[in-house]
Protein backbone atom coordinates (compact mmCIF):
# COMPACT_ATOMS: atom_id res chain seq x y z
CA UNK A 1 0.00 0.00 0.00
CA UNK A 2 1.20 3.44 -0.92
CA UNK A 3 3.31 5.22 1.92
CA UNK A 4 4.15 9.12 2.36
CA UNK A 5 6.20 9.90 -0.23
CA UNK A 6 5.82 6.79 -2.72
CA UNK A 7 3.47 6.77 -6.16
CA UNK A 8 2.09 3.77 -7.20
CA UNK A 9 3.01 2.63 -10.17
CA UNK A 10 2.84 -0.19 -12.91
CA UNK A 11 5.92 0.50 -14.26
CA UNK A 12 7.08 -3.33 -13.40
CA UNK A 13 7.12 -4.19 -16.84
CA UNK A 14 5.46 -7.26 -15.86
CA UNK A 15 8.22 -7.87 -13.32
CA UNK A 16 7.75 -9.27 -9.68
CA UNK A 17 9.60 -7.22 -8.09
CA UNK A 18 8.68 -8.11 -4.91
CA UNK A 19 9.10 -11.59 -3.82
CA UNK A 20 7.76 -12.46 -0.07
CA UNK A 21 8.62 -16.02 1.01
CA UNK A 22 6.55 -17.40 4.34
CA UNK A 23 8.61 -19.81 5.82
CA UNK A 24 6.73 -20.71 8.14
CA UNK A 25 2.96 -20.51 9.99
CA UNK A 26 4.88 -21.20 13.13
CA UNK A 27 5.28 -18.30 15.84
CA UNK A 28 6.10 -17.71 19.31
CA UNK A 29 4.04 -14.66 19.22
CA UNK A 30 0.16 -14.80 19.32
CA UNK A 31 -0.58 -11.58 17.89
CA UNK A 32 -4.33 -10.99 17.80
CA UNK A 33 -3.94 -9.20 14.05
CA UNK A 34 -1.74 -11.50 12.81
CA UNK A 35 -2.14 -11.87 8.97
CA UNK A 36 -1.37 -15.65 8.80
CA UNK A 37 -4.73 -17.80 8.48
CA UNK A 38 -7.47 -18.53 10.94
CA UNK A 39 -6.60 -22.53 10.44
CA UNK A 40 -2.68 -21.65 9.82
CA UNK A 41 -2.17 -24.84 12.05
CA UNK A 42 -3.39 -26.87 9.67
CA UNK A 43 -0.59 -26.01 7.17
CA UNK A 44 2.18 -28.11 7.91
CA UNK A 45 3.41 -29.61 4.45
CA UNK A 46 7.04 -26.56 4.60
CA UNK A 47 8.47 -26.44 1.83
CA UNK A 48 12.02 -27.94 2.54
CA UNK A 49 15.27 -26.16 1.60
CA UNK A 50 16.03 -27.51 -2.04
CA UNK A 51 12.21 -26.02 -2.74
CA UNK A 52 12.68 -22.87 -1.88
CA UNK A 53 16.20 -22.35 -3.17
CA UNK A 54 13.84 -23.61 -6.50
CA UNK A 55 11.66 -20.34 -5.70
CA UNK A 56 14.20 -18.07 -5.36
CA UNK A 57 16.35 -19.04 -8.58
CA UNK A 58 12.65 -19.08 -10.79
CA UNK A 59 12.15 -15.73 -9.24
CA UNK A 60 15.20 -14.16 -9.67
CA UNK A 61 14.80 -15.48 -13.47
CA UNK A 62 12.26 -13.44 -13.89
CA UNK A 63 13.54 -10.29 -12.45
CA UNK A 64 12.63 -10.29 -8.75
CA UNK A 65 15.18 -8.10 -6.85
CA UNK A 66 13.64 -7.47 -3.21
CA UNK A 67 13.26 -10.19 -1.27
CA UNK A 68 11.29 -10.73 1.95
CA UNK A 69 11.61 -13.72 4.44
CA UNK A 70 8.81 -13.81 6.44
CA UNK A 71 6.35 -15.96 8.37
CA UNK A 72 5.40 -16.51 10.56
CA UNK A 73 8.59 -16.35 12.43
CA UNK A 74 11.68 -17.01 10.06
CA UNK A 75 14.02 -17.85 12.65
CA UNK A 76 12.40 -20.97 13.71
CA UNK A 77 13.46 -22.11 10.18
CA UNK A 78 17.00 -23.83 10.72
CA UNK A 79 17.98 -23.20 7.21
CA UNK A 80 17.69 -19.63 7.21
CA UNK A 81 21.27 -18.77 6.75
CA UNK A 82 21.51 -21.55 4.15
CA UNK A 83 18.63 -19.87 2.12
CA UNK A 84 19.79 -16.04 2.39
CA UNK A 85 23.13 -16.96 1.02
CA UNK A 86 21.61 -18.57 -1.83
CA UNK A 87 19.25 -15.56 -2.22
CA UNK A 88 22.45 -13.02 -1.76
CA UNK A 89 24.41 -15.33 -4.24
CA UNK A 90 21.49 -14.68 -7.18
CA UNK A 91 21.45 -11.17 -6.30
CA UNK A 92 18.29 -10.14 -4.39
CA UNK A 93 18.57 -7.72 -1.95
CA UNK A 94 17.31 -9.62 1.36
CA UNK A 95 15.37 -8.62 3.76
CA UNK A 96 14.41 -10.49 7.26
CA UNK A 97 11.16 -9.80 8.62
CA UNK A 98 11.14 -10.73 12.20
CA UNK A 99 9.58 -10.67 15.30
CA UNK A 100 13.20 -10.68 16.87
CA UNK A 101 12.64 -13.80 18.98
CA UNK A 102 15.70 -15.95 18.57
CA UNK A 103 17.32 -13.84 16.70
CA UNK A 104 20.87 -14.18 18.77
CA UNK A 105 23.95 -12.54 18.47
CA UNK A 106 25.48 -15.55 16.89
CA UNK A 107 22.81 -16.03 14.42
CA UNK A 108 22.92 -12.23 13.69
CA UNK A 109 26.43 -13.00 12.82
CA UNK A 110 25.69 -15.87 10.75
CA UNK A 111 23.26 -14.07 8.77
CA UNK A 112 25.50 -10.70 8.32
CA UNK A 113 27.86 -13.61 6.90
CA UNK A 114 25.29 -14.96 4.65
CA UNK A 115 25.36 -11.25 3.40
CA UNK A 116 21.82 -10.57 4.84
CA UNK A 117 21.27 -6.67 3.80
CA UNK A 118 18.51 -5.42 6.21
CA UNK A 119 16.14 -6.55 9.25
CA UNK A 120 12.38 -5.64 9.74
CA UNK A 121 11.69 -5.89 13.33
CA UNK A 122 8.46 -5.99 14.78
CA UNK A 123 7.91 -3.92 18.45
CA UNK A 124 4.13 -3.38 19.81
CA UNK A 125 5.03 -0.77 22.58
CA UNK A 126 7.35 0.95 24.35
CA UNK A 127 7.42 -0.84 27.44
CA UNK A 128 7.49 -4.60 28.66
CA UNK A 129 3.86 -4.97 30.34
CA UNK A 130 2.00 -3.99 27.03
CA UNK A 131 4.20 -5.31 24.46
CA UNK A 132 4.08 -9.19 26.48
CA UNK A 133 0.56 -8.76 26.82
CA UNK A 134 -0.13 -8.05 23.27
CA UNK A 135 1.99 -10.78 22.02
CA UNK A 136 0.69 -13.07 24.89
CA UNK A 137 4.29 -13.86 25.41
CA UNK A 138 7.32 -12.55 27.35
CA UNK A 139 8.83 -10.84 24.52
CA UNK A 140 9.77 -7.11 24.90
CA UNK A 141 13.27 -7.66 26.39
CA UNK A 142 14.05 -10.42 23.55
CA UNK A 143 13.22 -7.90 20.93
CA UNK A 144 14.45 -5.03 22.45
CA UNK A 145 17.90 -6.87 22.98
CA UNK A 146 17.64 -7.81 19.49
CA UNK A 147 16.90 -4.19 18.04
CA UNK A 148 19.92 -3.13 19.82
CA UNK A 149 22.10 -5.90 18.64
CA UNK A 150 21.46 -5.50 15.36
CA UNK A 151 22.34 -1.70 15.28
CA UNK A 152 25.42 -3.55 17.18
CA UNK A 153 26.14 -5.31 13.85
CA UNK A 154 25.27 -2.79 11.44
CA UNK A 155 22.60 -4.12 9.48
CA UNK A 156 20.14 -0.79 8.14
CA UNK A 157 17.06 -1.70 10.54
CA UNK A 158 13.30 -1.39 9.99
CA UNK A 159 11.55 -1.08 13.47
CA UNK A 160 7.86 -2.08 12.55
CA UNK A 161 5.27 -0.86 14.95
CA UNK A 162 1.50 -2.84 13.89
CA UNK A 163 -1.14 0.22 15.64
CA UNK A 164 -4.31 -0.46 17.10
CA UNK A 165 -6.19 0.75 19.78
CA UNK A 166 -4.01 -0.44 22.15
CA UNK A 167 -0.72 0.70 21.76
CA UNK A 168 -1.26 4.10 19.34
CA UNK A 169 -1.33 6.45 22.00
CA UNK A 170 2.25 4.82 23.07
CA UNK A 171 3.52 6.74 19.69
CA UNK A 172 5.57 9.66 21.66
CA UNK A 173 7.36 7.10 23.69
CA UNK A 174 7.53 4.43 20.63
CA UNK A 175 9.57 7.83 18.51
CA UNK A 176 11.81 8.12 21.74
CA UNK A 177 12.68 4.75 22.34
CA UNK A 178 13.58 4.31 18.18
CA UNK A 179 15.42 7.03 18.72
CA UNK A 180 17.63 5.71 21.06
CA UNK A 181 17.97 2.29 19.48
CA UNK A 182 18.94 4.21 16.47
CA UNK A 183 16.40 2.56 13.76
CA UNK A 184 17.47 3.82 10.39
CA UNK A 185 13.54 3.33 9.67
CA UNK A 186 10.39 3.75 11.93
CA UNK A 187 7.34 2.15 10.55
CA UNK A 188 3.88 3.06 12.09
CA UNK A 189 1.79 0.41 10.29
CA UNK A 190 -2.24 0.68 10.87
CA UNK A 191 -3.41 -2.87 11.23
CA UNK A 192 -5.35 -3.70 7.95
CA UNK A 193 -8.41 -5.64 8.91
CA UNK A 194 -7.87 -9.43 7.47
CA UNK A 195 -7.64 -12.43 9.17
CA UNK A 196 -6.99 -12.42 12.86
CA UNK A 197 -7.47 -8.27 12.61
CA UNK A 198 -11.06 -8.58 11.17
CA UNK A 199 -12.05 -11.16 14.17
CA UNK A 200 -10.69 -8.39 16.90
CA UNK A 201 -11.73 -5.84 14.57
CA UNK A 202 -13.96 -3.83 17.22
CA UNK A 203 -11.66 -4.36 19.78
CA UNK A 204 -8.51 -2.80 17.69
CA UNK A 205 -9.50 -0.21 15.62
CA UNK A 206 -8.37 3.32 17.15
CA UNK A 207 -10.58 6.20 16.95
CA UNK A 208 -10.20 9.12 14.40
CA UNK A 209 -8.82 10.96 17.34
CA UNK A 210 -6.40 8.36 18.28
CA UNK A 211 -5.24 8.05 14.68
CA UNK A 212 -4.93 12.09 13.78
CA UNK A 213 -3.28 12.83 17.19
CA UNK A 214 -0.61 9.90 16.53
CA UNK A 215 0.12 11.45 12.98
CA UNK A 216 0.63 14.83 14.15
CA UNK A 217 3.05 13.43 16.43
CA UNK A 218 5.08 11.47 13.76
CA UNK A 219 4.74 14.81 11.57
CA UNK A 220 6.39 16.87 14.46
CA UNK A 221 9.10 13.95 14.50
CA UNK A 222 9.80 14.30 11.00
CA UNK A 223 10.74 17.98 11.34
CA UNK A 224 13.24 17.45 14.21
CA UNK A 225 14.97 14.66 12.54
CA UNK A 226 15.20 15.32 9.33
CA UNK A 227 17.29 12.59 7.58
CA UNK A 228 18.01 10.61 11.06
CA UNK A 229 15.34 8.53 10.36
CA UNK A 230 12.54 7.86 8.46
CA UNK A 231 9.46 7.72 9.63
CA UNK A 232 6.52 5.93 7.50
CA UNK A 233 3.05 5.95 8.95
CA UNK A 234 0.97 3.29 7.08
CA UNK A 235 -2.27 4.61 5.82
CA UNK A 236 -5.22 3.16 8.24
CA UNK A 237 -7.74 3.21 4.94
CA UNK A 238 -10.51 2.47 7.18
CA UNK A 239 -10.40 6.46 7.80
CA UNK A 240 -9.77 7.33 4.40
CA UNK A 241 -12.45 7.76 1.40
CA UNK A 242 -10.28 6.24 -1.15
CA UNK A 243 -9.12 2.61 -0.75
CA UNK A 244 -5.27 2.23 -0.78
CA UNK A 245 -3.77 0.72 -4.14
CA UNK A 246 -3.21 -2.57 -2.79
CA UNK A 247 0.08 -4.62 -3.61
CA UNK A 248 0.40 -2.03 -7.00
CA UNK A 249 -2.50 -4.07 -8.58
CA UNK A 250 -3.43 -7.73 -8.60
CA UNK A 251 -0.58 -10.10 -9.76
CA UNK A 252 1.49 -6.68 -10.95
CA UNK A 253 4.52 -6.37 -8.71
CA UNK A 254 4.32 -8.72 -6.10
CA UNK A 255 4.56 -12.20 -5.33
CA UNK A 256 3.97 -13.97 -2.03
CA UNK A 257 4.90 -17.85 -1.36
CA UNK A 258 3.00 -19.38 1.33
CA UNK A 259 4.72 -22.00 3.53
CA UNK A 260 3.15 -24.88 2.04
CA UNK A 261 4.69 -23.38 -1.50
CA UNK A 262 1.15 -22.03 -2.74
CA UNK A 263 1.86 -18.88 -4.60
CA UNK A 264 0.09 -15.83 -3.94
CA UNK A 265 -0.64 -12.23 -5.60
CA UNK A 266 -0.86 -11.00 -2.03
CA UNK A 267 -0.30 -12.77 1.62
CA UNK A 268 -3.77 -12.46 2.39
CA UNK A 269 -5.17 -13.44 -1.14
CA UNK A 270 -6.22 -16.96 0.27
CA UNK A 271 -9.29 -15.56 1.40
CA UNK A 272 -10.98 -15.43 -1.67
CA UNK A 273 -12.12 -18.87 -2.04
CA UNK A 274 -13.23 -19.23 -5.10
CA UNK A 275 -9.80 -18.77 -6.68
CA UNK A 276 -7.05 -21.69 -6.81
CA UNK A 277 -3.79 -20.51 -6.27
CA UNK A 278 -1.14 -22.87 -7.86
CA UNK A 279 1.96 -24.64 -5.98
CA UNK A 280 5.58 -23.47 -7.02
CA UNK A 281 5.34 -27.45 -5.66
CA UNK A 282 4.15 -28.60 -9.35
CA UNK A 283 4.26 -25.80 -11.59
CA UNK A 284 6.61 -23.47 -12.78
CA UNK A 285 6.67 -20.13 -11.21
CA UNK A 286 6.37 -18.35 -14.03
CA UNK A 287 3.73 -20.35 -15.48
CA UNK A 288 1.76 -19.28 -12.47
CA UNK A 289 2.69 -15.53 -12.67
CA UNK A 290 1.69 -15.18 -16.21
CA UNK A 291 -0.95 -17.77 -17.21
CA UNK A 292 -2.44 -19.22 -14.03
CA UNK A 293 -6.40 -17.98 -14.24
CA UNK A 294 -5.59 -16.56 -10.47
CA UNK A 295 -3.02 -14.33 -11.16
CA UNK A 296 -5.29 -13.20 -13.95
CA UNK A 297 -8.40 -13.22 -12.37
CA UNK A 298 -7.70 -9.41 -11.67
CA UNK A 299 -5.31 -8.01 -13.93
CA UNK A 300 -6.05 -4.46 -15.20
CA UNK A 301 -9.88 -3.28 -15.27
CA UNK A 302 -11.83 -6.06 -17.24
CA UNK A 303 -12.87 -7.48 -14.12
CA UNK A 304 -14.51 -4.31 -12.32
CA UNK A 305 -18.00 -3.17 -12.22
CA UNK A 306 -19.38 0.35 -11.28
CA UNK A 307 -18.28 2.28 -9.79
CA UNK A 308 -15.26 1.17 -10.39
CA UNK A 309 -15.58 0.47 -14.40
CA UNK A 310 -16.24 4.07 -14.92
CA UNK A 311 -14.10 5.67 -12.43
CA UNK A 312 -11.47 8.37 -13.34
CA UNK A 313 -9.33 6.98 -10.43
CA UNK A 314 -9.59 3.15 -11.74
CA UNK A 315 -5.95 3.64 -12.04
CA UNK A 316 -4.48 4.99 -9.30
CA UNK A 317 -5.89 2.33 -7.10
CA UNK A 318 -7.05 -0.51 -9.35
CA UNK A 319 -10.46 -0.37 -7.59
CA UNK A 320 -8.86 -0.91 -3.96
CA UNK A 321 -8.23 -4.78 -2.70
CA UNK A 322 -10.02 -7.40 -3.47
CA UNK A 323 -9.81 -9.85 -0.96
CA UNK A 324 -11.21 -6.63 1.17
CA UNK A 325 -13.59 -6.66 -1.16
CA UNK A 326 -14.75 -10.12 -0.76
CA UNK A 327 -14.07 -9.99 3.15
CA UNK A 328 -16.57 -7.05 3.75
CA UNK A 329 -19.19 -7.50 0.47
CA UNK A 330 -18.77 -10.71 -0.38
CA UNK A 331 -17.53 -10.35 -4.11
CA UNK A 332 -14.18 -9.91 -5.18
CA UNK A 333 -15.40 -7.91 -8.01
CA UNK A 334 -17.19 -5.69 -5.86
CA UNK A 335 -14.98 -1.65 -5.44
CA UNK A 336 -13.47 -1.50 -2.12
CA UNK A 337 -15.90 -0.64 0.20
CA UNK A 338 -12.93 1.87 1.96
CA UNK A 339 -13.89 3.70 -1.19
CA UNK A 340 -16.98 6.31 -0.47
CA UNK A 341 -18.37 5.88 -4.08
CA UNK A 342 -18.57 2.29 -3.21
CA UNK A 343 -22.36 1.17 -2.80
CA UNK A 344 -21.07 -0.90 0.24
CA UNK A 345 -19.65 2.78 1.86
CA UNK A 346 -21.65 1.77 5.12
CA UNK A 347 -19.79 -1.66 5.48
CA UNK A 348 -17.37 0.94 6.80
CA UNK A 349 -18.58 3.64 7.98
CA UNK A 350 -21.07 1.95 10.01
CA UNK A 351 -18.05 0.49 11.78
CA UNK A 352 -16.53 3.63 12.49
CA UNK A 353 -19.36 5.31 14.00
CA UNK A 354 -19.92 2.67 16.41
CA UNK A 355 -17.30 4.49 17.66
CA UNK A 356 -14.32 3.20 19.98
CA UNK A 357 -15.18 -0.31 20.56
CA UNK A 358 -18.66 -2.42 21.37
CA UNK A 359 -20.58 -1.12 24.90
CA UNK A 360 -19.24 -4.60 26.63
CA UNK A 361 -15.78 -5.12 25.54
CA UNK A 362 -14.69 -8.40 25.15
CA UNK A 363 -10.97 -10.21 25.45
CA UNK A 364 -8.96 -10.26 22.24
CA UNK A 365 -8.80 -13.85 20.32
CA UNK A 366 -5.14 -14.15 20.68
CA UNK A 367 -3.42 -16.29 16.84
CA UNK A 368 -3.57 -19.75 18.86
CA UNK A 369 -4.08 -23.34 17.32
CA UNK A 370 -7.81 -24.05 17.57
CA UNK A 371 -8.89 -20.32 18.76
CA UNK A 372 -11.28 -19.88 15.82
CA UNK A 373 -13.52 -23.25 14.80
CA UNK A 374 -12.84 -24.35 11.86
CA UNK A 375 -16.27 -24.08 10.79
CA UNK A 376 -15.66 -20.30 10.94
CA UNK A 377 -12.66 -20.73 8.62
CA UNK A 378 -13.00 -18.72 5.10
CA UNK A 379 -16.05 -18.26 3.24
CA UNK A 380 -18.29 -18.58 6.65
CA UNK A 381 -15.97 -15.89 8.61
CA UNK A 382 -17.86 -13.19 6.25
CA UNK A 383 -21.30 -14.38 7.85
CA UNK A 384 -19.82 -13.54 11.37
CA UNK A 385 -21.56 -10.38 12.50
CA UNK A 386 -19.74 -7.35 11.26
CA UNK A 387 -19.04 -6.18 14.49
CA UNK A 388 -16.77 -9.08 15.23
CA UNK A 389 -15.28 -9.88 12.23
CA UNK A 390 -10.27 -9.87 12.37
CA UNK A 391 -5.43 -9.05 10.13
CA UNK A 392 -2.72 -7.69 9.07
CA UNK A 393 0.20 -5.75 9.37
CA UNK A 394 2.55 -6.41 6.87
CA UNK A 395 3.33 -3.50 6.26
CA UNK A 396 6.44 -3.05 5.48
CA UNK A 397 7.50 -5.04 2.88
CA UNK A 398 4.86 -6.88 1.73
CA UNK A 399 2.42 -3.81 1.34
CA UNK A 400 4.38 -1.25 0.66
CA UNK A 401 5.87 -2.22 -2.70
CA UNK A 402 6.76 0.57 -4.66
CA UNK A 403 9.12 0.97 -8.20
CA UNK A 404 9.99 4.69 -8.42
CA UNK A 405 11.39 5.65 -11.30
CA UNK A 406 14.04 8.37 -11.42
CA UNK A 407 14.58 10.09 -14.22
CA UNK A 408 17.45 12.44 -15.37
CA UNK A 409 18.12 13.33 -18.30
CA UNK A 410 20.97 14.89 -19.60
CA UNK A 411 21.93 16.70 -22.74
CA UNK A 412 23.69 14.70 -25.08
CA UNK A 413 21.95 11.84 -23.82
CA UNK B 1 24.71 14.58 13.16
CA UNK B 2 23.09 17.89 12.47
CA UNK B 3 22.28 17.48 8.55
CA UNK B 4 19.05 18.44 7.79
CA UNK B 5 17.24 18.10 3.99
CA UNK B 6 17.91 22.14 3.81
CA UNK B 7 21.88 20.95 3.74
CA UNK B 8 23.34 22.10 0.85
CA UNK B 9 26.31 20.29 -1.33
CA UNK B 10 29.06 22.54 -1.84
CA UNK B 11 31.59 22.12 -4.23
CA UNK B 12 34.60 20.29 -2.71
CA UNK B 13 32.70 17.99 -0.44
CA UNK B 14 33.83 14.50 -1.23
CA UNK B 15 31.00 12.48 -1.65
CA UNK B 16 30.15 8.75 -1.27
CA UNK B 17 27.25 6.31 -1.64
CA UNK B 18 25.39 6.34 1.60
CA UNK B 19 25.61 2.73 3.48
CA UNK B 20 21.80 2.50 3.24
CA UNK B 21 22.02 2.15 -0.29
CA UNK B 22 23.02 -0.52 -2.24
CA UNK B 23 23.26 0.70 -6.33
CA UNK B 24 24.11 -2.03 -8.74
CA UNK B 25 23.88 -2.95 -11.96
CA UNK B 26 20.96 -4.71 -12.73
CA UNK B 27 21.10 -6.95 -16.22
CA UNK B 28 16.62 -7.57 -15.64
CA UNK B 29 16.18 -3.70 -16.04
CA UNK B 30 19.33 -2.86 -18.05
CA UNK B 31 19.88 0.13 -15.70
CA UNK B 32 21.45 1.10 -12.17
CA UNK B 33 19.47 0.25 -9.36
CA UNK B 34 19.34 1.33 -5.88
CA UNK B 35 18.38 -1.07 -3.67
CA UNK B 36 17.26 -0.19 0.16
CA UNK B 37 14.95 -1.00 2.85
CA UNK B 38 11.77 -1.70 1.21
CA UNK B 39 12.81 0.36 -1.95
CA UNK B 40 14.21 0.47 -5.21
CA UNK B 41 14.73 2.97 -7.31
CA UNK B 42 15.48 2.51 -11.15
CA UNK B 43 18.18 5.03 -12.77
CA UNK B 44 18.00 6.09 -15.90
CA UNK B 45 21.49 5.98 -17.86
CA UNK B 46 23.02 9.09 -16.85
CA UNK B 47 21.64 9.35 -13.00
CA UNK B 48 23.52 6.02 -12.61
CA UNK B 49 26.34 6.98 -14.16
CA UNK B 50 26.81 10.24 -11.61
CA UNK B 51 26.46 7.78 -8.98
CA UNK B 52 29.14 5.03 -9.79
CA UNK B 53 31.33 8.24 -9.34
CA UNK B 54 30.14 8.95 -5.99
CA UNK B 55 32.99 6.81 -4.24
CA UNK B 56 33.98 8.92 -1.27
CA UNK B 57 37.53 10.02 -3.92
CA UNK B 58 35.95 12.51 -5.49
CA UNK B 59 34.37 15.88 -4.84
CA UNK B 60 31.22 17.36 -6.27
CA UNK B 61 33.00 19.76 -8.49
CA UNK B 62 35.44 16.80 -9.55
CA UNK B 63 32.38 14.51 -10.08
CA UNK B 64 30.73 17.30 -12.39
CA UNK B 65 33.91 18.26 -14.50
CA UNK B 66 34.19 14.43 -15.13
CA UNK B 67 30.83 13.99 -16.60
CA UNK B 68 30.63 16.98 -18.23
CA UNK B 69 33.89 15.76 -20.42
CA UNK B 70 32.36 12.77 -21.45
CA UNK B 71 29.40 14.63 -22.84
CA UNK B 72 30.97 17.28 -24.99
CA UNK B 73 28.20 19.75 -23.76
CA UNK B 74 27.59 21.87 -20.70
CA UNK B 75 25.59 19.88 -18.25
CA UNK B 76 27.99 20.91 -15.44
CA UNK B 77 24.91 22.53 -13.92
CA UNK B 78 22.56 19.20 -14.15
CA UNK B 79 24.94 17.08 -12.88
CA UNK B 80 25.09 19.11 -9.79
CA UNK B 81 21.15 19.88 -9.64
CA UNK B 82 21.25 15.55 -9.40
CA UNK B 83 23.67 15.54 -6.98
CA UNK B 84 21.58 17.63 -4.74
CA UNK B 85 18.93 15.98 -5.18
CA UNK B 86 20.78 12.88 -4.51
CA UNK B 87 21.97 14.47 -1.56
CA UNK B 88 18.35 15.41 -0.32
CA UNK B 89 16.72 12.16 -0.95
CA UNK B 90 20.06 10.72 0.92
CA UNK B 91 21.27 8.34 -1.59
CA UNK B 92 24.57 10.13 -1.08
CA UNK B 93 26.37 11.44 1.62
CA UNK B 94 29.33 14.29 2.22
CA UNK B 95 32.65 12.15 3.34
CA UNK B 96 34.10 14.11 6.15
Amino acid sequence: MPKDGSAPSLDGAGIPMWLVCELTYRCPLHCAWCNNPLDFDSYRNELDTDEWIRVLREARAMGSLQLGFSGGEPMLRDDLEELVAEAERLGFYTNLITSGMGLTSERLEKLKAAGLKQIQLSLQASERELTDTLVSAKAFDQKLAAAREIKRQGFPMVLNVPICRQNIDDTANILALAEDIGVDYLEFANIQYYNWALLNRSELLPSREQVEAAEAMVAEARQRLGKRMTIYFVIPDYFDDRPKACMNGWGAIHLTIAPDGTALPCQEARVIESLEFPSVRNTPLAEIRHDSPAFNEFRGDGWMRDPCRSCPEREQDFGGCRCQAYLLTGDATNADPVCAKSPHHDRISSVLEAGTGPAIPRPLIMRRRGAVSHRLHGRQSMKLPHDSLAGTVIAGLVLTAVLSVVAVVLAGN
Amino acid sequence: MTETDTDTLSAEALVEMNPMYLLRWEPSQDAHVLLYPEGVVKLNETAGEILTYCTGERSVAEIAAAIDAGYGDDVRERVLNFLEVAYAKGWIRTKS
